[in-house]
């Protein structure tokens, strides 16, 4: 049988059914894998006992023939964004260290409610803000890829680096993670994995630390697409908790898959050819359209004229959004206290303490256009800039089902390369963001190297809730790429 | 439009952040180079649109007015830095 930690989820589902092995035999290798790799710092907290435990119950469950579905026994990361209860749950910022949570997020619930096993939080840009996962309070996160020839320690992307790192290097068999402008998708081509954000309110948002509450959304890292289709149907559904929660049902989407895409009209945006991009993206571009023509697609151009302006609404917008989000910790009621002389300086004190300069960068940039006499120029214009993106795709939709871009215009980047400029680090969430911006579903599907050995990503982005369409056109690309180099490889 | 000093202490007070002087320089020029980036929007056309606030195209769920939880002061107050008696506690605000 094949190493344990080399499963896919869909085959580690099998061979529990089978017998083949079981969760406590899949707990203890990656269990292991975890403490091997703790180079990569992919980890904030790890929860042996716990994965121990999970895994006994699941075990116990198979025993008599009780196990709760396609998921009973599956080892993953849980971004540490997401509120675990009686388990550290950080954010990445010192100013939530030590916070233990007394309550269980929507989608780790379902997650725990489905039979999952949980190995640990993963390492993240603090409050999800970055691209890199430099922001960390508890340090970086190593990419477990390495350019050919250069021993240089990359980035894994972000800010779901330490999820997307944890499944490219083996140690779960999939993960959550959060996408606000590009968290999961981004990282997952930089690692060579799947990454997949599903519609703005398919997955609850109750429980995940809030950074810009109209765009987070929760979604499935893995290794390969159907893994990812397997684990969304175990995050996803309504919750009355959240208020944008969308109230629909959870449709199969593993069944979705195989329906091939022949006279799947796949739409190609020109503008998406933004500057910047290198040849070997542009190259690879042009790969994934004869890949999904050659299985039956039929190639639409498309335009979306306000692509380019996506990224400086989303900086206006998602700033705004975190910079009142992030005045609940204010060192009263949970999370670290700085005193001060009076109320104001405790505030000030354990704000400054307790933020990175990117979290404080955000807070004062969304504070600014926010602020009296910017709001309008800048707050407000950047909602219109987001109607007439959202407006760009419901246009586009009309002549095609599904639209392929490139996942990010490079691949991953030294540490340190790009730290000291904040636009060259936004910038690489240009082809992610509108899709975000409009609350749309996308994946990245690892569909190459680079010339010096590193993953690149294919994007796709589907109409809203249909997750289906753009899992099937996924399908199609990741059968067609045949990607199967690993990290550490070449 | 750039960003000044003073604009960062008075944006720095607003977000209730202590930003020490040395970084007030930093911050000006870091914050003018997004601002003057950002701006590049002026040159969409946006007459006549509506701004956009949500992605989700729904009418907020209303729930009866009833309590629905509550009665937990101990797991409220658990990761709170100085609990006293149930409660929060902060430096004294009325004199």
């Amino acid at each position: 049988m094949t190493e344990l930690r080399d499963l896919t989820i869909a085959e580690g589902r099998d061979a529990l059914v089978n017998g083949e092995v079981s969760a406590r035999e899949l707990a203890e290798s990656h269990i292991a894998a975890i403490e091997g790799a703790r180079s990569l710092n992919a980890f904030i907290t790890e929860t042996p006992v716990r994965a121990l435990a999970d895994a006994e119950a699941s075990d116990a469950r198979r025993a008599t023939d009780d196990a709760l579905g396609p998921l009973d026994g599956i080892p993953l990361a849980i971004k540490d964004l997401f509120c675990t209860d009686g388990v550290m749950t950080t954010a990445a910022s010192r100013i939530l260290e030590g916070f233990l949570p007394h309550y269980e997020s929507t989608v780790t619930a379902n997650l725990r409610a489905a039979g999952t096993v949980m190995l640990g939080k993963a390492n993240l840009d603090e409050f999800a803000m970055g691209s890199s996962n430099e922001t960390s309070y508890f340090g970086p996160v190593e990419n477990p890829w390495r350019r050919d020839g250069d021993n240089r320690p990359l980035v894994p992307g972000g800010s779901s680096g330490g999820a997307a790192a944890a499944v490219a290097a083996r140690l779960c068999l999939g993960a959550t993670g959060t996408d606000t402008g590009g968290s999961i998708r981004q990282p997952a081509a930089f690692c060579g994995i799947v990454g997949m954000k599903p519609t703005y309110g398919r997955c609850s948002r109750w429980g995940i630390v809030a950074f810009a509450s109209s765009l987070d959304q929760a979604g499935p890292m893995a290794r390969t697409v159907r893994d990812t289709a397997i684990l969304l149907g175990g995050m996803a559904g309504f919750d009355p908790k959240d208020s944008t929660s969308a109230d629909l049902a959870v449709p199969d989407f593993e069944a979705a898959l195989d329906g091939g895409v022949k006279g799947l009209r796949v739409g190609i945006p020109a503008e998406y050819a933004v500057d910047g991009m290198n040849s070997e993206i542009a190259t690879l571009w042009d790969q994934g359209k004869a890949w999904l023509k050659d299985a039956g697609a039929e190639l639409v151009d498309i335009n979306m004229p306000h692509t380019r302006y996506a990224l400086p609404a989303y900086y206006i917008i998602a700033p705004a959004e975190a910079s009142s989000n992030l005045a609940r910790y204010d060192g009263v009621r949970y999370g670290l206290r700085e005193d001060g002389a009076d109320l104001t300086e405790l505030y000030e004190n354990t704000r400054a303490a307790g933020f990175g300069t990117e979290v404080r960068r955000r807070i004062l940039i969304g504070t600014y256009v926010l602020s009296a006499g910017y709001y309008d120029a800048y707050y407000l214009k950047a909602q219109k800039v987001r109607a007439l993106i959202a407006r760009d795709f419901t246009e586009a939709y009309e002549k095609c089902d599904v639209i392929l871009t490139p996942t990010t215009p490079g691949a991953a980047f030294a540490m340190g390369e790009k730290s000291d400029d904040p636009i060259a680090m936004y910038l690489n969430d240009v082809l992610t963001v509108p899709a975000s911006l409009a609350g749309l579903p996308a994946i990245s599907v690892p569909a190459g190297l680079s010339g010096d050995g590193l993953p690149l990503g294919l994007h796709l982005i589907g109409r809203a809730f249909d997750e289906e369409t753009m899992f099937r056109a996924a399908q199609a690309l990741e059968a067609a790429a045949g990607f199967d180099v690993r990290p550490g490889e070449r | 439009m750039a960003v000044d000093r003073d604009t960062v202490i008075r944006v720095a007070r607003l977000a209730r952040v202590n930003v020490p002087d040395a970084d007030l320089d930093t911050l000006a020029d870091e914050l003018s180079k997004i601002i003057g980036w950002v701006e590049q929007l002026d040159e969409v056309d946006t007459d006549g649109i509506a701004p956009m606030a949500s992605v989700a195209d729904m009418k907020l769920r209303w729930r009866a007015d009833e309590v629905t939880d509550g009665g937990i002061p101990d797991k409220v107050t658990a990761n709170a830095p100085d609990p006293q008696k149930g409660m929060f506690s902060v430096p004294k605000v009325v004199e």
